[in-house]
């Protein structure tokens, strides 16, 4: 028997790992696997509430992040061959061109 | 301890080991892969809390097809390990102490705010004809769209990678 405040603090732990590695990893592609982490603490989050308030509504938000996901890695991963094609350089520090 | 007790600390563990191999890995085909396992593992806690459906695509969507796509891409651009470069100054000052305050302030929220729900199986399971019958009936209208957004990523994925634009 394990409380859901359980499930909660794994899915903050989860989060927290994600926002460090996102500020701390300089690989387009590793940030971009910290996105994915955070969007699947989120959805951990959403299953939980839907447990406590015995609701299936948020099964379809997770449904619905999952999409977007599916979506938004599929353009990034696009956009991420783009930027290699011409720095030929996967490290976020070469792709300045628009840094102040 | 009973059975769902041992899954969910096992399970748990091995997320979190996995979300730290995931930041600590140099190499980003080593990330991708301990970000299988997170998925995984996470995929088992949402069985222990009812949600068959979501615990299906997860292990198909998400484990499966997204992150093949990731493998995919740092096989084909042949990513090696990632350079050593010092943090930005302002990722150091800013971003360390900023990314603790959020950990405190999730913990504090979860501490206080959390409902005292204790998780028992059976009392709740998310069927996917249940969730299938929510989807096609008060969702409907976002489900056609997501539809068109999916389109439309798949457009722009095919015109971005494309060799001339």
């Amino acid at each position: 028997m394990v409380p859901v405040s359980y499930y909660l603090a794994l899915s903050a732990i989860l989060f927290g790992l994600g926002v460090v590695g996102f500020v701390l990893r300089r690989d387009v592609v590793t940030i971009f696997m910290c996105i994915e982490l955070m969007l699947n603490a989120v959805n951990l989050a959403f299953v939980a509430f839907a447990y406590v308030w015995q609701q299936l509504n948020a099964h379809v938000f997770v449904f619905f992040v999952i999409v977007v996901a599916a979506a938004e890695a599929a353009v990034g991963l696009a956009i991420i061959i783009m930027v290699y094609r011409n720095r030929a350089s996967l490290n976020v520090e070469r792709v300045n061109l628009m840094k102040w | 301890m009973t059975p769902e007790a041992i899954l969910f600390f096992v399970f748990g563990g091995l997320a979190v080991l996995g979300a730290l191999n995931l930041i600590l890995q140099r190499h980003p085909i080593h990330s991708a892969l301990s970000l299988i396992l997170v998925m995984a593992s996470l995929a088992v806690l949402y069985l222990l809390l009812g949600a068959e459906f979501i615990a299906a695509i997860q292990v198909i969507v998400y484990a499966g097809a997204i992150m093949v796509l990731f493998v995919f891409v740092i096989m084909l651009l042949n990513a090696g390990e990632e350079e050593r470069t010092n943090l930005s100054r302002t990722a150091k000052y800013l971003g360390v102490p900023l990314g603790g305050l959020l950990l405190i302030e999730l913990a504090y929220l979860v501490y206080w705010g959390s409902p005292h729900t204790v998780v028992q199986p059976d009392r709740f399971v998310g069927r996917t004809g249940l969730v299938g019958e929510l989807l096609f009936k008060d969702f409907v209208l976002p489900f056609e769209l997501t539809s068109i957004l999916i389109l439309i990523a798949i457009l722009g994925a095919i015109v971005l990678a494309k060799k001339e634009l």
